[in-house]
């Protein structure tokens, strides 16, 4: 016991059988997750959901990884919808090539841009880094409306992906049912998944976390971190290359706006909102950007203020995403402290959901007097219902944002204050377990 | 003709370019809602010319997007600054989506009609055939007077004294018992009324919609990379040029295809690369800015007058 503990007290090693269990699950989820939610509506969600996982975990493998921060990431999955879609095709028009290759095709395709683009972007770390990743997107963007030969200007381009005669090569399937798209993007989300973390291992992924913690000393040692870069980013450019493959094949159309820079923009948001701390953290990232996307902006036309911000305010004080918010209570759980916050959580939450009813009430109203005024002033917000022209609504939503945010914001102090105990108590554990090992 | 209208857009930019170099040279922080500010401003100053008239939002407009400027810094930019650069850029990325977001609420997602005041709106001169807009004009004096007096400010006056200070040497110049988080706020607020005035001026020559913020936006970056990251001097440089190279480029039809032509090629359906031969450099125009940073990062990364790499 002393000789074991001594040498690396701190370090954290997840056992075998954690991980087994982890990718089992995993795999299991993307297996069985399509007989517990069988609808159409579902299954539209669930391929989307997947699409978008590989996507910000490709995202994440700069910015989580590397410390790159882009505002092009949507450049390489948009290119390479493009030259999947015209790869679908050739294969319609007589090419051998089998229909589950095509991810693959865009993946080279995010690659090979990958390898041009990013050898003038990453000439530059942090904030240049960034602000050139933004004028790379507008130039491949207005370049795109350019060149309708290849773009389809601002109809796009379409593809039948049933159109390939030689089934034998496509394993029997037509590929022609949503079920069976499906299960290509779960197989290709798999291997994505795995291929990442396995990234995570190798001594270019170790490097990237140095010269994202500190670019200098990397350089001391003897690396090139610009190399790093390039190398990462290419890396990144691949996967998300096989998304947008994907993405072709699911929505058998590519357009200019898979392009445009508020794809790249919701990319970085979600993945942030996600965790870029943990290896997960972009599925979550994911999962909440294809439910704004598709179940928020159906609710409610002002879903993107909503979504900034949540944005905003996770930016100030959550800066590690859902996923840190929820290991940090895990970790809680396991030190047997979390007992103690459900009181202020309680609190925090109902205050919390009346600010936000209050809020979300004075948007709506303003919304349907701004906006949509000819269809009458009626409205309701979560069930309650209002009249934006009435003084009596708005007098209700503005006393209940104000009392909410008034309670809220009393819970919030006393649940730091039981948060920072607990820490604290965390700390002592952690120091006395150390000293027991040594 | 086309020098005096690529100058006075050019000093747009610049405008524009001047309050973000500052903002960043100072606080190291990217202002990524900077063209949001613009924006602001030209909505600001087209509400206080609908309830008074125009030279009431030229003054009002630029202070009341300072005010939300300084707000912003003040609560949310400055409780990021310990996490580092990428939230403090987050942040602001963060605002200027929901800045776009709010001005679609209020004012919808149509343009407004936010004109050129009457006294503005005749033409000043004419060369040949064209004529150039009183308004032209207007606008290129307003930037100059502006950039005058920053200068001024900067160099001439206490307060730019300790902005210099905290420029280079945060910790001594607040044991020298200056207030450098205030200094800070000071200067990101005068940088967004910049951005505002800009809004104010540019808004009504332009046109005044939600798309507005985004599409200049990305061009007042390329001519901070041009120019070279925190240099002012730079800024102005690349401004001028980006200006004046996208102006001409409107107006000109040449394309690789002409060109080819007269050396006695000429470009058919089946020549290789036809689409690229034949654009037009008219239609090339809204990527020239960006063809400009890509060759200025392989040819020279540091940017024209930068002078640290890294």
């Amino acid at each position: 016991m002393n000789d074991r503990g001594a040498l690396r007290p701190l370090h954290f090693r997840p056992r075998n059988g954690v991980r087994i269990v982890v990718w089992t699950g995993f795999a299991a989820i993307l297996l069985f997750s399509p007989i517990l939610f069988s609808s159409s509506f579902a299954l539209t969600l669930l391929c989307l959901a997947g699409i978008s996982a590989i996507a910000c975990m490709s995202y994440n493998m700069l910015l989580g990884q590397a410390g790159m921060l882009s505002f092009g990431h949507a450049v390489y999955t948009g290119l390479g919808s493009f030259v999947a879609i015209h790869a679908m095709n050739r294969i319609a028009d007589g090419w051998l090539l089998p229909l589950w290759l095509i991810p693959l095709v865009g993946g080279l395709a995010g690659l090979a841009f990958g390898a041009l683009l990013g050898y003038v972007t990453t000439r530059k770390a942090g904030t240049p880094f960034a602000m050139i990743t933004l004028g790379i997107g507008e130039l491949v963007f207005a370049s795109a409306l350019m060149f309708p030969a290849f773009f389809g200007g601002e109809a796009g381009i379409n593809a039948n992906r049933t159109a390939g005669r030689d089934l034998w090569m496509n394993l029997g399937l037509s590929f022609g049912p949503q079920i069976q798209v499906y299960y290509l993007i779960a197989v290709y989300l798999l291997i994505c998944t795995v291929a990442m973390y396995a990234f995570t291992h190798t001594p270019l992924g170790r490097m990237a976390n140095a010269v994202r913690d500190n670019a200098e000393r990397a350089e001391f040692i003897g690396y090139d971190t610009r190399m790093v870069r390039y190398l990462v980013l290419m890396a990144s450019a691949f996967f998300a290359g096989v998304s947008g493959g994907l993405l072709a094949v699911n929505m058998e159309a590519a357009t200019a706006d898979l392009l445009h820079a508020t794809r790249s923009g919701s990319y970085l948001l979600f993945t942030f909102l996600g965790g870029v701390g943990f290896f997960f953290g972009p599925i979550i990232g994911a999962i909440l950007l294809v439910f704004s996307l598709v179940v928020l902006s159906e609710l409610t036309k002002a879903w993107q203020l909503y979504v900034g911000i949540v944005f905003l305010i996770m930016v100030v004080y959550a800066p590690g995403g859902f996923s840190a918010l929820f290991m940090l209570n895990v970790r809680r759980v396991g030190y047997g402290e979390w007992r103690k916050l459900r009181a202020p959580y309680a609190g925090m939450f109902v205050f919390g959901l009346l600010a936000l009813w209050g809020f979300a009430a004075i948007v709506e109203m303003v919304y349907k007097l701004k906006l949509a005024a000819a269809f009458g002033t009626g409205l309701s917000v979560i069930g309650v219902p209002l009249d934006a022209a009435g003084v009596g609504s708005w007098m209700l939503a503005i006393a209940a944002l104000l009392a909410g945010g008034v309670g809220f914001e009393w819970w919030r102090r006393r649940f730091i204050r039981v948060w920072e105990a607990g820490e604290e108590r965390i700390a002592e554990a952690i120091k006395k377990a150390e000293a027991a090992i040594v | 003709m086309s020098l005096l209208n690529g100058v006075s857009y050019g000093l747009l930019l610049f405008m524009l370019s001047a309050g973000l170099t500052l903002i960043f040279s100072m606080m190291g922080v990217l202002n990524f809602a900077h063209a949001s500010f613009y924006m602001l401003g030209a909505y600001f100053a087209y509400q206080l010319s609908i309830w008074s008239n125009f030279w009431v939002g030229l003054f009002l407009a630029p202070v009341l997007v300072a005010v939300v400027g300084g707000l912003f810094e003040r609560h949310l930019l400055r409780k990021t600054h310990k996490y580092g650069h990428v939230p403090e850029l987050l942040v602001t990325f963060g605002l200027s989506f929901v800045i776009f977001e709010l001005v679609q609420l209020i004012w919808g997602r149509t343009p407004v009609d936010y004109r050129v005041p009457a006294e503005l709106s005749g033409s000043l001169f004419r060369v040949f055939d064209a004529t150039f807009p009183t308004y032209r004009a207007f606008m290129m004096i307003v930037a100059v007077v502006m950039l005058a007096a920053l200068f001024l400010v900067i160099k001439k006056t206490r307060i730019g004294l300790v902005i210099q200070a905290a420029l280079t040497h945060p910790e001594t110049t607040e044991a020298l018992g200056h207030n450098v988080p205030r200094v800070f706020a000071l200067v990101f607020a005068g940088g967004c009324a910049l951005a505002g005035l800009a809004g104010v001026i540019g808004g009504n020559l332009f046109t005044t919609e939600p798309g507005m913020a985004q599409a200049i936006g990305a061009i007042i970056f390329v001519v901070i990379v041009v120019g070279g990251m925190g240099s002012l001097a730079g800024a102005l440089v690349a401004s001028l040029l980006i200006g004046v190279m996208q102006t001409f480029a409107v107006g000109l039809d040449w394309s690789l295809a002409g060109a080819l032509s007269r050396l006695g090629v000429e470009v058919t359906e089946h020549t290789p690369g036809a689409s690229v031969l034949r654009l037009k450099l008219s239609q090339a125009a809204p990527i020239l800015p960006f063809l400009l940073l890509v060759l200025v990062l392989i040819v020279r990364p540091k940017g024209l007058m930068g002078t640290r790499d890294e």
